[in-house]
């Protein structure tokens, strides 16, 4: 069942007169009920804006500059106020980076936990102190921790604790689905590991649909069941997530493969990817990634690649994934197959 | 086992990848460059703006007094107590003044006062709070007590205290008075800025260049507090206005100078408002407090001038 | 970058002196809620020898940045001693710390904190010249371009007259490290240098430091969590736990055959795209 539905989202940042950034272009969102999916990229690439405009949590200077997201068949791009809060219980929500910013300083988890269930409590709804202390216990033994955290304050929880705690408000509201903003990113490694274990198997358990913002390809590999790539506002490959380590790939995915290693390998071969991010504000005619794209050819600096089929799933490319609606890159990609560029 | 650096994909001509240009020609050190590019910043920002042009009006007609005004303001050849007319366009006071050019020259005493006071303010308030955030320990725990000090003593009493058991009269009593009560809050202020500072990376980074204190101080940390300490002398300027007009109505003040406080003064003892006078007892209210709120807009542009993105021209 | 294995420029590994950390502790006494110590450093021996490359790593609070704050003459330890050839480092008054930094570099783990906003790249390379060698601006301004040069950040003219933030993470990056060379110092000690910078970007810098201590003769005290940057650089690790130090020895062998538990766990909680337990179970 299609739970979330997005279609041709536009995200535009005016930090102020005279520049407009363009932090997600042309970006389509198909999810399924349960799905588990890893929105991967590198700074400025737009995937924590995709999150953000998602859950409708964008801040001007950013805005949706046109789409439609269509939540459990309710349009929810055009709605705003009274009935946008509605859509948050029950609804979608966001686990935002830094589990000690979204926290308040000066009040107990128990607080934390009172104010999301009367800010969203039902009709019939009653919450009294013990019923608070109740369901705060039981959402915190999901997320593996003691009932005796609800009486401390943020300052006295480490970092994976505090994170835990941010989760366990968000389900709090049962939502149908979760957006993790680099959810470990600012913790240590070993803490990582066991916090992406509990969201793993919270995912099983519960069932929500999750999406997973990082920009490690390794902790979305292993996670997630389908990922995105995500290159200057663009998602410019969709692939099952087993799909990683093997096959071809659009020549950045392939790129950032590239930059990782396992340190216990007998040989080791570490690349960067050279050249600099585009300039947002300033979008080329073509494809954004071809001036640092070995493979280039002339169609990629004329012709925004669209997605299309490569392997299990979609990439934007026109040499390794022609699509049938630009018939130049199919000739294209032939010369290219035959000129045998080196691949992984 | 190797660091691969992958070969530069080829370029196709005319497909240059863009590296942003940076600022053309060489850089003039110096004050006025640095003036320059803040009165630039300044004027940005829309009620900065009209700020800039109230202090700016107020300005040249404190400097072209002498040509701006019809009449000294000193001189009691007019009939007094007369409404506006055609020589007096303000009236007379009591002892046959020209009231308007009295509102002319006054702009010289408050503009003088406030900008004197609240830049004497701003220094002591910048040493102590830069050494007290920068050194902590002793003397931030002593520095920190007297400022404390001076923020629990209310400052409007002390004030009028000060000036009334003061033997001399003159302007400079009131800069002094006004400047000593009002440096603890700016002091306050850039000490928890400058101890946010110090722990950065980049001050660290500084000491490890071989930068020695002096340097540190004031090229690496008071730069960045440049909205600070702008933002402080013009809320202290705000504030040594409106004191000294409060000072000079009681008669605490010098009652010989001109200034908009004093004809304040003069318009109470001699019932303005009952003998119809009652621009008199307006204009200068009004001035005060146009010039004090040109301090405040002001201030609303000054957090872009720590901001060095707000600088350039995109 | 072939194999590190300690080899440098000829000549200058001679002159440089080995950095000896003798039975190094640092104990901080927590105020407040009474919980009275906090050791962050607990008898830490280790020896950096001339020209070598050493990794320190473990997770957060395992008392690394301590250990470089320690060497580096930010911090004083509680006990024990760091020698820097026949200098005391723990012992070392202010204008001597000074002079020291001419000789023990850093470089800093946020490119984004380590550069004062209001000054340009030319500005920040050209103070450690003027402080330590003196230079005259013209020459400074030369040297400086020659240092840009070094560190990949061409034209240099280009990117003189820039101020931080017209810089990607990695661009600023390679500032700090021109910054740390300027004095040509003997060793330098780099705090988690890329780990805020996106992964495509950390190749780069990590060969910039391998060849630059392979060129110049530098030693390299690398801290980090990340392993496998230290596998790439560095010759020796040791590993931390709790500011113990719980594994040292060779870096791949210590990888491939990690005798603590800590290590073991370390590794484990690696995320790499290839493992063979990929979520394929959904």
């Amino acid at each position: 069942m299609t739970l979330l539905h997005a279609q041709r989202i536009n995200v535009v940042y005016e930090p102020n007169r005279g520049t407009r950034i363009w932090s997600v272009r042309d970006v389509d969102l198909t999810l399924q009920q349960g799905e588990f999916v890893g929105l991967v990229g590198e700074s400025g690439c737009g995937k924590s804006t995709l999150g953000f405009a998602l859950t409708r949590m964008l801040r001007a200077p950013a805005r949706l500059e046109n789409g439609a997201i269509h939540f459990d068949g309710v349009d929810v791009a055009s709605l705003s106020g009274e009935a946008l809060r509605r859509q948050r219980r029950k609804g979608f929500a966001i686990v935002l980076q830094s589990g000690m910013n979204a926290l308040n300083p000066v009040r107990t988890i128990e607080n934390h936990f009172g104010d999301i269930l009367k800010a969203h409590a039902g009709p019939g709804d009653h919450y009294s102190a013990g019923a608070i202390r109740r369901r705060g216990a039981e959402l915190l033994s999901k997320v593996r921790l003691e009932p005796s955290v609800l009486a401390k304050f943020p300052h006295e929880l480490s970092g994976g604790m505090r994170q835990r705690v941010s989760i366990a408000l968000v389900l709090a509201l049962e939502p149908k689905m979760i957006v993790f903003d680099e959810p470990t990113t600012a913790l240590d490694v070993i803490v990582q590991k066991a916090v992406m274990q509990t969201i793993q198997e919270l995912q099983r358990e519960q069932g929500f649909t999750a999406i997973l913002i990082s920009h490690d390809l390794g902790v979305v590999f292993e996670s997630t069941n389908r990922v995105m790539v995500m290159y200057a506002g663009r998602v410019v490959e969709d692939q099952p997530s087993n799909e990683l380590g093997r096959g071809l790939h659009h020549p950045y995915t392939e790129a950032l493969l590239g930059c990782y290693a396992d340190p216990r390998a007998e040989e080791i071969h570490l690349a960067g990817i050279p050249g600099t991010p585009p300039d947002l504000s300033k979008p080329l005619p073509g494809c954004a990634y071809a001036p640092r794209c070995p493979l280039a050819v002339e169609i990629c600096w004329k012709v925004v690649p669209p997605l299309a089929p490569l392997g299990s799933g979609t990439a934007a490319c026109h040499v390794r994934a022609p699509s049938a609606q630009v018939p130049e890159a199919k000739v294209a990609a032939a010369k290219a197959a035959a000129g045998a560029v080196a691949t992984k | 086992m190797s660091i691969v650096t992958p070969v530069p994909p080829p370029t196709l001509p005319g497909a240059e990848v863009e590296i942003p240009r940076g600022p053309a020609g060489p850089r003039l050190p110096g004050p006025l460059l640095f003036l320059g590019r803040a009165l630039r910043t300044l004027w940005s920002n829309g009620k900065a703006r009209i700020g800039l042009v109230i202090l700016a009006i107020d300005v040249l007609v404190a400097i072209l007094a002498p040509l701006l005004a019809p009449h000294s303001p000193t001189a009691t050849s007019f009939t007094p107590y007369q409404s506006p007319n055609a020589t007096n366009w303000f009236g007379t006071t009591g002892n046959g003044q020209d009231v308007f050019s009295q509102m002319i020259y006054g702009a010289r005493i408050s503009l003088l006062v406030g900008i004197v006071a609240g830049a004497v303010a701003t220094f002591v308030a910048v040493t102590i709070g830069l050494i007290a955030g920068y050194r902590p320990g002793i003397i931030d725990e002593v520095l920190s007590f007297i400022t404390n000090l001076a923020l629990v003593i209310p400052g409007l009493p002390l004030m009028f205290i000060l000036a009334a058991y003061l033997t001399s009269r003159s302007v400079w009593t009131i800069v002094l008075v006004v400047a000593f009560t009002s440096w603890a809050t700016g002091a306050r202020v850039i000490r928890s800025q400058a101890s946010t500072l110090r722990t950065r990376e980049f001050v660290t980074s500084a000491q490890f260049s071989g930068e020695r204190l002096f340097r540190v101080v004031f090229r690496e940390i008071l730069p960045n507090m440049t909205s600070l300490v702008a933002g402080s002398f013009f809320a202290a300027a705000t504030a040594a206005v409106m004191a000294e007009a409060s000072l000079e109505f009681l008669g605490l003040g010098d009652p010989n100078t001109v200034s908009w406080g004093t004809i304040l003064y003069y318009a109470q003892q001699q019932n303005a408002l009952l003998t119809g006078q009652w621009l008199m007892v307006f204009a200068p209210g009004l001035a005060i407090a146009l010039l004090a709120l040109s301090f405040t807009l002001v201030n609303f542009g000054v957090d872009a001038l720590s901001n060095p993105r707000l600088r350039e021209k995109s | 970058m072939t194999q590190p294995n300690g080899q440098s420029a000829p000549g200058k590994a001679a002159s440089v002196p080995p950095l000896v950390v003798s039975d190094v502790s640092k104990v901080y006494t927590v105020r407040g809620r009474g919980r009275g110590k906090f050791t962050a450093a607990d008898h830490v021996s280790f020896t950096i020898p001339p020209g070598a490359a050493i990794g320190l790593v473990g997770a957060s609070g395992s008392g690394k940045s301590t250990l470089a704050k320690m060497i580096t003459g930010s911090e004083r330890p509680t006990s024990g001693s760091i020698k820097f050839g026949d200098l005391a480092v723990e012992r070392l008054g202010a204008a001597e710390l000074r002079r020291y930094h001419s000789r023990v570099q850093m470089v800093f783990q946020d490119p984004y904190a380590a550069l004062n906003p209001l000054h340009t790249v030319e500005y920040h390379v050209t103070r450690p010249l003027q402080n330590f060698l003196g230079l005259s601006a013209a020459r400074a301004s030369e040297r400086v371009h020659e240092l840009l040069e070094i560190v990949g950040l061409t034209p240099p003219g280009q990117f003189a007259g820039k101020l931080p933030h017209q810089l990607s993470g990695g661009q600023r990056q390679r500032v700090v490290i021109a910054r740390a060379l300027a004095c040509d110092p003997e060793l330098v000690v780099a705090d988690e240098p890329v780990s805020m910078l996106d992964v495509s970007l950390r190749a780069g810098v990590l060969k910039l430091l391998a060849d630059l201590r392979a060129n110049r003769g530098l030693s390299l005290l690398y801290i980090t969590h990340d392993l496998l940057g230290a596998r790439v650089i560095t010759d020796e690790i040791l590993v931390l736990n709790k500011g113990k130090v719980v594994e040292k020895g060779p870096t791949k062998y210590v990888l491939q055959h990690p005798k603590d538990e800590y290590t073991t766990q370390l590794l484990d909680a690696i995320a790499t795209p290839f493992a063979e337990n990929g979520a394929a179970t959904h």
